[in-house]
């Protein structure tokens, strides 16, 4: 039997050369488990004198603490180089796109309309929406537009087989609210109307939204902050508005709103004034007690002009590289 | 309506630029369109004449002339027009003169040296077309500059009016608004009334006084229709885009541009007796100006002898007794027709006549003896001839009768928001014309008759803040309750549900509501509501599904090579249902098409063509967003889907909707090649969703236990989970089908592994109890549905 020091010398250097975690595994059963070599050492204590043993005890302890402090390091150099070694093996290129879904995107004009709906919720104006199958009276009589009026002539109205129409304007919806609610009203209305017209400037089917405002204080002035507002809000760039004086049937006075980019020309993005009183007569509103306004804008040409879209009917298209660019 | 920045000038006088006049006019609510030059650009044209003239020896159209331009030396120019001729005035580009893009260089024409040009009114911008050089009146001045001639330093004014301001459909009401914004007083041009040379009249009768209360007529001899019009009133004519005719055509045109006061000329040989204002018979014929022969409805007023209609009042004239180049003898007529008398009716003869246009909007009713006068003066001028005595027929009480209106300056200032000086209100009102008296509100005005539009406190309130300025109004906060709109966390937004969508991978469209009814047909039996007039008969028929549009989106773009089209929309249809308002159910629909890859291209993905199941994934996690557990999809019957992959849509036993693939003769019918998905639910019932309602946890572990079933083929997995969840009751926490499997040697057997999550929520499941569930559900699908176990 080799003495302790030669076990040690010897556990060490098998230690050092163990080459991956089983052998090293082994190394300690061999020399530090329970029928190992330094348990034979430890049981050999019994033969010696009770005065010996201490001494000789703390010798065969020193020399089994050097063994588990190198077996330690040992492996703990060798689970690094293995966990290395599996990381390496594991690696991917991380330059080859990921397993996306690939989402699709709202239609620019939802876009917009989404848009706007959240500008003018933020002042409590409610979103409703209505027909766009209309009978002559909420389209056209009810906003006194009386059969025979000139400027039915400008709507190019489409008729229906069964005697209705498609609604020419979004501000038959102020008609609908007004006949259901008592003011005060804050409503925006948005939607689909129909104009018999097909060319590079005009769809048969394009998108307003309609505002409406009734209620005991309002102004005139006030429609201008409320529509001046909304144009630097939507656009978020440096912009001129003007109102301008224009005539639409449903309100009086009546106003055309312009703007105007840095160095550019004045463009015509909407209509409003104040509800005419023969339209509030016509839904049972004092107009002594009430004033209101109303206004209404094409989303089309607030979406062209926001996002430099040069061809109206590419809004009908549907293209996917079209409307992919909106995401 | 085009008017002339120099024509203005002449009734106000200004030193305003045409630019800073329409923007004046513009902000004052008369919206300028544009500003034309009348001419295009040239320069070095002088007023010449032609002195010699002969045919060009190696030409058989052109001339060789010889041509004194003022310049002190006679010019040699070839010309090729046809009515160029010795002894006419022209104009003379010399050389070194740019017209256009034309530079006039001295060159040899056909042999021939040409030192010169002699221009056309093409030439020189002033028309489309021309048949030959400009003929100049003979006291042109030799050597004088066209332009100046011309009087070309002008601009072109065209106006796009509103529909309630036709007393500025003449050049009198803009010139007033004009005067009115830069404080001037108008020039009224001066017209003289011509005293009757002659004695005759031709009378008139009055029947229908309420659409007609009044109707001149004047008796002229002996006109000249062979006589030019003079330059200057060619030139404004042409500016305001007329052309010249002859003299009488040209002079009515001519005074309805001044006044917006039509008039009308008959041919007085031609008529019979007098003339009879009235309604016309039901389907009395007359043939007018155009050579159409109208059978006329008892709603028209007609101008008509005692032989017949001869007009249609306000509109057309009548061919037979219209004016000719033979006309000699002329009766002019200047009327007040009422627009609601003629409103409407032209178009309802398919006509659209400046005279309608102007009458169906209005007319001064106060004007057309002046403008009769007028008419006259320049006839004579022109064209020679006698006039007879001015026939005036009038019904007094049947002209418009303008009530005085009443202005609150409380009521201007709360529709307003701005406090306008009182003193400025009322100055506004007298500039317009509108007669303000002072009362204890406010004002009390009545307006002129030319100003036939205002009717109300509100027009008078526009009145003042148009000429106040909008732009001097400011722009002020909303001052309003604030007032806290409810949220129901119950109802979804649209917008939740767009979004949805998007996530899901599809875009959003937006299709035409009009669509080949063949296409809506393939969707719905329901017979669509079809447009009167469409665009084509592709966008003649009022969808009832939106799939008929997003079929044809779907396919414009894989004809534009796209391998995978994933498109949804959100918009109503039109159902026929006799219950609802109108007739027609407007109904919200959400609708997907899918068609082409299942996956973009992608190295991770297995390519393959989209499926049912992929469409029916994207329907649950759509449906997921209601929170409801009532959902079910059952063989549909729509024939539009496959009849093995189609399924319609129930939520708590209601239909909301189908999904599917699209049955291979409905593809045909939309003209789509390989396979496609879609997929429509009714919005609303989306819309809807349950709160949650909190659950206690369990504190007992579950357990899982996987069972592979050989199921026969007729019967489906809905019948096997449903039968597992009785049989399980409360312990079946939860089943997932993890694996289906079919192949020829399971016969007419598939295998479907189901994972049970099992959970006892009171106490720890024992491993016994779980062992006779199993036991016991198998059992049952052994007896029940003939599943085996698989081995």
């Amino acid at each position: 039997m080799s003495t302790l020091d030669e076990t040690r010398e010897a556990a060490l250097a098998a230690v050092n050369e163990a080459r991956d975690l089983q052998t090293l595994d082994n190394v300690r059963v061999t020399y530090l488990g329970k029928k190992g070599l330094f348990s034979a050492f430890m049981s050999e204590l019994a033969k010696l004198s009770k005065e010996e043993r201490p001494q000789r005890g703390a010798v065969i302890n020193e020399a089994r603490s050097a063994v588990i402090a190198a077996l330690e390091v040992r492996r703990d150099k060798l689970e690094r180089e293995e966990l290395e070694r599996r990381l390496n093996s594991e690696r991917v290129d991380i330059t080859l796109p990921g397993r996306r879904l690939e989402s699709g995107n709202l239609h620019p004009l939802s876009r917009t309309i989404a848009r706007i709906e959240e500008l003018f919720a933020s002042m409590g104006f409610e979103v409703v929406g209505g027909p766009e199958i209309e009978d002559d009276y909420h389209n056209f009589d009810a906003l006194n537009l009386p059969p025979n009026h000139p400027a039915r002539a400008s709507h190019d109205t489409f008729m229906l087989d069964n005697g209705l129409l498609l609604r020419s304007q979004t501000s038959s919806v102020q008609i609908r609210v007004m006949e259901q609610r008592k003011p005060p009203i804050r409503i925006i209305a948005p939607g689909r109307v129909y104009r018999n017209d097909y060319d590079m400037t005009h769809s048969p089917m394009f998108h307003q939204c309609e505002g409406l405002l009734v209620e005991e204080h309002t102004s005139f002035a006030e429609l201008k902050g409320v529509l001046h507002d909304f144009l630097l809000n939507f656009f978020e760039e440096e912009l001129e508005v003007r109102f301008r004086p224009s005539y639409f049937p449903f309100t009086e006075p009546s106003a055309e709103v312009d703007l105007r980019r840095k160095g550019g020309k004045w463009l015509e993005v909407l209509g409003c004034g104040m509800v005419h009183p023969n339209v509030l007569r016509n839904v049972g509103i004092d107009t002594e007690k009430y004033v209101g306004y109303a206004f209404g804008m094409g989303i089309e040409r607030l979406s062209m002009l926001r996002y430099g879209v040069g061809d109206l009917r590419a809004f009908f298209d549907n293209d996917l590289r079209f409307l992919s660019q909106f995401a | 309506m085009k008017v002339t920045k120099l024509w203005l000038d002449e009734w106000v006088p200004n030193k305003l630029s045409a630019e800073d006049a329409a923007e004046k006019l513009t902000m004052a609510g008369l919206e300028v369109d544009s500003l034309s030059a009348p001419c295009g650009e040239f320069s070095k044209v002088v007023v010449g004449k032609v002195l010699e003239c002969w045919p060009h020896p190696d030409s058989d159209h052109m001339h060789v002339t010889k041509v004194d331009a003022g310049t002190g030396e006679i010019l040699q120019v070839v010309c090729g027009a046809p009515n160029c001729r010795e002894g006419l005035k022209v104009c003379v580009a010399l050389e070194g003169a740019q017209v256009g893009d034309l530079k006039i260089t001295k060159a040899q024409k056909r042999g021939v040296e040409s030192a010169g040009m002699l221009c056309s009114y093409k030439e020189l911008g002033m028309a489309e077309e021309s048949d030959g050089i400009i003929e100049l009146p003979e006291d042109a001045p030799l050597g004088v500059d066209v332009h100046e001639y011309l009087k070309l330093d002008d601009r072109i004014i065209d106006i796009d009016l509103t529909a309630n301001r036709a007393d500025c459909l003449g050049v009198c009401g803009i010139a007033r608004e004009l005067a009115v914004l830069t404080g001037q007083s108008l020039r009224y041009p001066q017209v003289t009334p011509v005293p009757a040379a002659i004695e005759e009249i031709f009378p008139v009768q009055l029947n229908a006084p309420q659409a007609c209360p009044r109707y001149l007529d004047r008796v002229i001899r002996g006109v000249n229709q062979k006589a030019k019009s003079p330059l200057w009133l060619t030139e404004r004519l042409r500016r305001a885009g007329l052309r010249s005719v002859s003299p009488i055509v040209d002079v009515t045109n001519y005074v309805m541009l001044e006044y917006s006061q039509p008039l009308h000329s008959f041919d007085l040989n031609k008529l019979h007796d007098h003339i009879v204002v009235r309604m016309a018979g039901e389907g009395e014929k007359l043939t007018v100006l155009s050579g159409e022969e109208l059978s006329l409805k008892s709603n028209t007023l007609v101008i008509a002898d005692s032989q017949g209609p001869v007009a249609l009042a306000g509109i057309f004239g009548g061919l037979n007794s219209g004016i000719s180049d033979e006309t000699t003898d002329v009766l002019l007529e200047s009327a007040f027709f009422s627009p609601d008398a003629i409103k409407g009716r032209a178009r309802q003869y398919g006509l659209d006549t400046d005279a309608a246009h102007r009458y169906e909007r209005g007319v001064d009713h106060d004007n057309q003896r002046r403008a009769m006068e007028r008419a006259t003066a320049l006839l004579i001028e022109i064209a020679g001839g006698s006039a007879g005595p001015v026939n005036e027929a009038l019904c007094a009480e049947q002209l418009p009768q303008h009530a005085p209106i009443e202005l609150r300056y409380a009521k201007l200032s709360k529709v307003l928001g701005e406090e306008v000086p009182q003193q400025r209100v009322f100055e506004i009102l007298e500039q317009l014309e509108l007669h303000p008296q002072q009362t204890d509100l406010g004002v009390r005005c009545v307006s002129p008759s030319f100003r036939f539009d205002l009717g109300i406190e509100e027009d008078l309130i526009e009145e003042v803040a148009r000429i106040y300025g909008y732009d001097v109004i400011p722009n002020a906060k909303a001052c309003s309750e604030l007032r806290m709109l409810p949220r129901r966390e119950e109802r979804l937004s649209e917008l939740t549900l767009r979004q949805k969508m998007c996530d899901l991978g599809y875009f959003e469209a937006i299709t035409y509501s009009f669509v080949h009814p063949d296409h809506t047909k393939v969707f719905s039996a329901l017979p669509p509501v079809m447009l009167t007039t469409p665009i084509s008969p592709e966008m003649s028929a009022m969808r009832t599904s939106l799939l008929a549009g997003l079929s044809q989106a779907a396919l414009y773009n894989l004809n534009r090579q796209q391998k995978r089209v994933r498109l949804f929309e959100i918009g109503l249809t039109y159902l026929g249902d006799k219950h609802a308002e109108n007739g027609v159910r407007q109904e919200l629909s959400l609708a997907a098409i899918a068609t082409g890859e299942a996956h973009p291209e992608n190295w991770g993905h297995q390519a393959r063509a989209v499926d049912f199941f992929d469409v029916k994934g994207d329907v649950e996690e759509l449906l997921s967003l209601t929170c409801r557990d009532d959902v079910d999809f059952v063989p549909s019957k729509e024939p539009f889907l496959h009849p093995g992959q189609g399924a319609d849509i129930l939520l708590g036993g209601q239909r909301i909707g189908a999904v599917g693939m699209l049955h291979p003769l409905a593809l045909k019918a939309l003209g789509l090649k390989g396979n496609a998905a879609v997929l429509q639910l009714k919005l609303e019932a989306l819309l809807d969703r349950k709160l949650p309602v909190y659950q206690a946890l369990s504190r007992y572990p579950s357990v899982r236990r996987d069972l592979a079933f050989l199921l026969p083929k007729s019967v489906s997995v809905k019948e096997l989970s449903e039968l597992l969840h009785e049989r399980g009751g409360a312990l079946v926490q939860e089943l997932r089908v993890f694996d289906v499997f079919e192949d020829e040697k399971l016969g007419d057997r598939r295998s479907v592994a189901v994972g049970l999550t099992l959970q006892n929520k009171e106490a720890t499941l024992q491993d016994a109890e779980v062992g006779a569930l199993v036991e016991s559900l198998i059992a049952a699908a052994q007896e029940r549905l003939g599943a085996v176990l698989r081995a």
